[in-house]
């Protein structure tokens, strides 16, 4: 394959530059990889019940991580003066924040078009980020300034293998969003919840003669997608810390990659969608780090169009016919 | 009182008049056929009783009450399953999980269980693939798990649709004796067929559709001795 040449390239200079480097970008890359995952989950989800791209869904990412900052500030809490449990109670602050959100688009945005065809939903969707990126501008809520997010957790190195400080804010946001995914994983196939979101995945109508209200589940399936957004902008604002305004080009391409993620993974499949966003964080972070950092972008998009070429219904998608 | 007494229905489906006032009653413990060619509105009629298609006019009633335009997923709670046509299994789930997902509405996980056991001793065939996921099974098998599905919600009143649609004529066979069983243990069923000629046998009442309307309606054994229904449905000249 062609494939082959690039990868033995790659191969040789990760061996030039030594294990050091090559252990810190491995860091880095799946730290950012699970960043994208807790994104890639939402798109995912609200796919596989509802058969349409929530493109609004990168700006409340945006939002949760903004309301972090603003809890965290709100709290009086800068560089290292958090309690401990200042970080779990900003996470669930700003989950419940983010799900009430994603349930109000859900309701009135999105629900009214039910049984419109879906380009009128998509461009509902688009109409909903292009109004969260602005009001997220107006001063009275987030204002143009970038910030600097408080560092809840403490910057320090957890432990050192060759000579690379493993830090403690890696560590969380690997840890962090490691737990949510298997919880969501748990969610989804071992419970009620998760067997009537797959019924509904299926087919709507028949889960409605099953008893099962079509409503609700799709309304507690954007609640939970927007929850781990928001999670994800909180791990994003403590391991990036500048925040840009919430029309930043930087919160719509992050939300570009983790939804490239979830189709390379496989749309509408949660396994893959933590799979292609490990494999998209690792591609961009080598890439930058071996390659070019002006590339990094690139790396990504490279990848989506291998992916969709050699197998177009994602690493861990099926190829399944389309609903009637 | 009947069980479920459907009274002058409309329905309009994609701009088309599917239902002109059809009107019918099952009685309590009553297996009740409807029949007809392609188009004349049996399914419709199936789906506007579990409420997957607005009534336009008329109404039903099921134990006296009203249940016509009421959201799908509360007309299951008050004792009515609808096996649908063309089976509706949930492929991406488990076999057991399909069973499982009948019994959505239920709490007393001790009755589930018994029903379940029920179930299964009813189509020995789904037993031995609780584990598989649903959309390997054939097309027969999947038919039992639709109709183990609907009995898992312990249904007052079971509405099956195209039983034997696409189905080998002994596996069609086994299928009847299997509704026969149903009905036998105290389950009020209305049938929808295309094959007429099952249908008129295991029902008691039968009604005959054509485009929209009640064209016949009477006696099962009746019927199926009718020269017009033998010439029309059953294939006999």
């Amino acid at each position: 394959m062609k494939l082959g040449g690039p990868v033995v390239m790659l191969g040789l200079l990760i061996v030039q530059h030594g294990f050091p480097k090559f252990l810190q970008t491995l860091v880095n890359s799946v730290a950012l990889g699970s960043l994208y995952a807790l994104i890639a989950l939402g798109y995912t989800l609200v796919y596989g019940v509802l058969r349409f791209i929530n493109f609004a869904h990168s700006d409340v990412f945006a939002v949760g991580a903004w309301l972090s900052f603003t809890f965290a500030t709100a709290f009086g809490w800068v560089a290292t003066s958090s309690p401990l449990w200042g970080m779990p109670l900003v996470l669930l602050l700003v989950m419940a924040a983010c799900a009430l959100l994603g349930v109000t688009i859900e309701i009135l945005a999105y629900r009214p078009l039910r049984k419109a065809p879906r380009l009128n939903v998509l461009i509902t969707a688009i109409g909903v980020s292009l109004f969260l990126q602005n009001v997220g501008q107006l001063s009275s809520v987030f204002g143009t300034q970038p910030q600097r997010m408080p560092s809840l957790i403490e910057d320090r190195s957890l432990f050192t293998i060759a000579q690379v400080h493993i830090r403690l804010v890696d560590v969380t946001v690997i840890a962090l969003a490691l737990a949510l995914m298997m919880a969501l994983q748990w969610m989804v196939f071992r419970t009620r919840l998760g067997r009537a979101m797959r019924a509904v995945s299926f087919d709507e109508k028949v889960a409605s003669l099953m008893g099962i209200n079509v409503n609700r589940v799709v309304t507690i399936t954007f609640a939970i997608g927007s929850a781990l957004a928001a999670a994800g902008g909180l791990l994003f604002a403590l391991k990036y810390e500048g925040l840009k305004q919430t029309a930043d080009a930087t919160w719509v391409l992050l939300g570009l990659k983790a939804f490239v993620a979830a189709v390379v993974g496989g749309i509408g499949n949660v396994r893959g969608a933590v799979a292609g966003a490990l494999l998209i964080g690792v591609v961009e972070v080598f890439g930058a780090s071996y390659l070019s950092p002006h590339m990094r972008d690139v790396y990504v998009f490279v990848i989506l169009i291998v992916v969709l070429l050699l197998k177009p219904s994602g690493i861990l998608g099926k190829a399944v016919r389309e609903k009637v | 009182m009947a069980m479920l007494e459907v009274s002058d229905l409309h329905v309009y489906y994609d701009g088309i008049h599917a239902l002109k006032g059809v009107s019918f009653s099952v009685e309590e413990g009553e297996v009740v056929t409807l029949i007809g060619a392609n188009g004349a509105g049996k399914t419709t009629t199936l789906r506007a009783i579990s409420g997957l298609v607005r009534a336009a006019r008329g109404q039903v009633r099921f134990q006296g009450q009203r249940i016509s335009n009421l959201p799908a997923h509360t007309i299951v709670a008050k004792g009515l399953a609808h096996s649908p046509e063309g089976r509706g299994i949930f492929p991406n789930l488990t076999v057991e999980e399909n069973l499982d997902i009948g019994a959505f509405l239920r709490r007393d996980a001790a009755g589930v269980a018994k029903d379940k056991e029920q179930a299964l001793a009813l189509f020995p065939r789904i037993k031995e693939r609780l584990e598989q996921s649903a959309g390997t099974l054939s097309g027969g098998e999947q038919q039992m798990l639709a109709m183990a599905r609907a009995l898992m919600a312990r249904p007052k009143l079971l509405l099956l649709d195209e039983p034997s649609l696409g189905l080998a004529p002994q596996v069609v066979q086994q299928i009847f004796k299997i509704v026969r069983t149903i009905a036998a243990s105290g389950t009020t069923i209305l049938l929808v067929e295309q094959n007429a000629h099952m249908a008129l046998r295991v029902a008691r009442t039968a009604h005959v559709l054509e485009v929209g309307t009640l064209a016949l309606s009477g006696d099962a054994a009746a019927l199926s001795k009718d020269d017009k229904i033998r010439k029309a449905y059953l294939g006999v000249h």
